[in-house]
């Protein structure tokens, strides 16, 4: 399955959520299908996107939190799957864009081409839904199964190591700033929670 | 155990004073009053890592989520916590307050944290990180509050080193 299509096919449910991205070719692409102030995308810092969505998640229980991760950045945090798994807020759920490989720098595979399994590990860190997925429609509805449950779940979506730069994005840098994305990002969540 | 329990209430009450509400942290000797102070706080979000860096991310997660938070480390978790801290909380200008104890200075006895304790005041000089020491208990109040003002008029780290006189009670 291609990202973008996997992307597209969620976007009207990524669309009224706080969605936290990893960088590379997931924030380009999320872009490209459209930002809305509720999506901050993590453009280094890798491996920590989804600790700054679990922080989110614990902070405010009443706000549905999306955290779209990719294999590369799990590897780079795999003990924060079991920070995940041990607190594991229920309106938390992550998606991680297995592409086998760190694609943004080359192309060079990562362990999960030589069959680490995210998913599994997942699982054992205590995650308490996992799925494991490689067609869009089921990671479409194994995305919704997850938002419509009460458990934090983390879906590991097979994806091809495949990009094409969208319109208006060079390489992989969009004309969206770094740090208008991240206050832009923040008052939008302080709005969130002024309207309850 | 000769971790002050006293000097830890003062830290943890000055901590509940500049109005955080969520800690990261992942235990060592010096911290584990702290630790359990904030366990047993029904107002407390705990979380407990298991690396110091994503403490950074739990920081960036809860200020986006409006809450002023802390991370509690030792200074070998805060040299694990690097890239965290240089392209998260700097790059994204992130207020993050850092409680470092500073382990490996006069007086440590375990060989192990020595090298750490060399490098832990050069390492935030390069990054640019203002820091204070915390070593006597007249220090805690006013220092973690002017700290937490600074960390969120710069939007950018600020760092307290915990010392073995403010922390520990025998005398080495």
């Amino acid at each position: 399955m291609r990202r973008l299509e996997a992307l597209q096919a969620i976007y009207p449910e990524l669309e009224r959520r706080v969605v936290v991205t990893i960088m590379g070719a997931v924030a380009a692409e999320l872009q490209s299908l459209g930002h809305r102030p509720g999506f901050f995308y993590l453009q280094h810092a890798m491996g920590i996107a989804s600790s700054i969505g679990l922080g989110i998640a614990l902070c405010r229980p009443e706000l549905e939190v999306v955290v779209l991760d990719g294999d590369g950045s799990v590897l780079m945090n795999m003990g924060g799957l079991t920070t995940m798994g041990r607190y594991r807020p229920p309106n938390l759920t992550h998606v991680v864009f297995d592409n086998e490989s760190l694609l943004s720098v080359g192309g060079f595979p990562t362990a999960t081409s030589a069959g680490s399994d995210l998913a599994a590990v997942a699982a054992a860190s205590g995650i308490p839904a996992t799925e494991r997925v490689s067609d869009v429609d089921a990671f479409a509805d194994a995305f919704n199964r997850a938002l419509a449950s009460d458990r934090l779940t983390t879906i590991v979506a097979k994806v091809d190591a495949h990009y094409e730069a969208p319109a208006r994005t060079k390489g992989f840098v969009t004309d969206l700033g770094l740090l208008e994305n991240r206050f832009q990002f923040a008052r939008h969540l302080r709005s969130l929670v002024e309207e309850r | 155990m000769p971790v002050s329990v006293d000097s830890s209430r003062i830290v943890y009450d000055a901590l509940k004073a500049c109005g955080v509400e969520l800690v990261s942290a992942l235990p060592e000797t010096w911290l584990v009053h702290l630790i359990r102070m904030a366990d047993d706080d029904p107002e407390m979000i705990l979380v407990r890592l298991a690396k110091e860096e994503e403490g950074v991310g739990l920081s960036a997660g809860a200020h986006f989520a409006g809450k002023r938070s802390a991370m509690l480390m030792q200074n070998h978790g805060f040299l694990a916590s690097i890239n965290g801290i240089v392209s998260g909380a700097q790059l994204f200008r992130i207020p993050l307050l850092m409680l470092v104890s500073d382990r490996g200075t006069f007086g440590e006895p375990d060989p192990w944290q020595t090298e750490g304790g060399l490098v832990t005041e050069h390492v935030l000089h390069a990054l640019r990180i203002p820091f204070e020491r915390l070593d006597t208990r007249e220090q805690v109040a006013p220092r973690v509050a002017k700290a937490m003002t600074l960390a969120h008029a710069s939007n950018r780290p600020a760092a307290l080193l915990l010392g073995r006189d403010l922390m520990w009670e025998e005398g080495a």
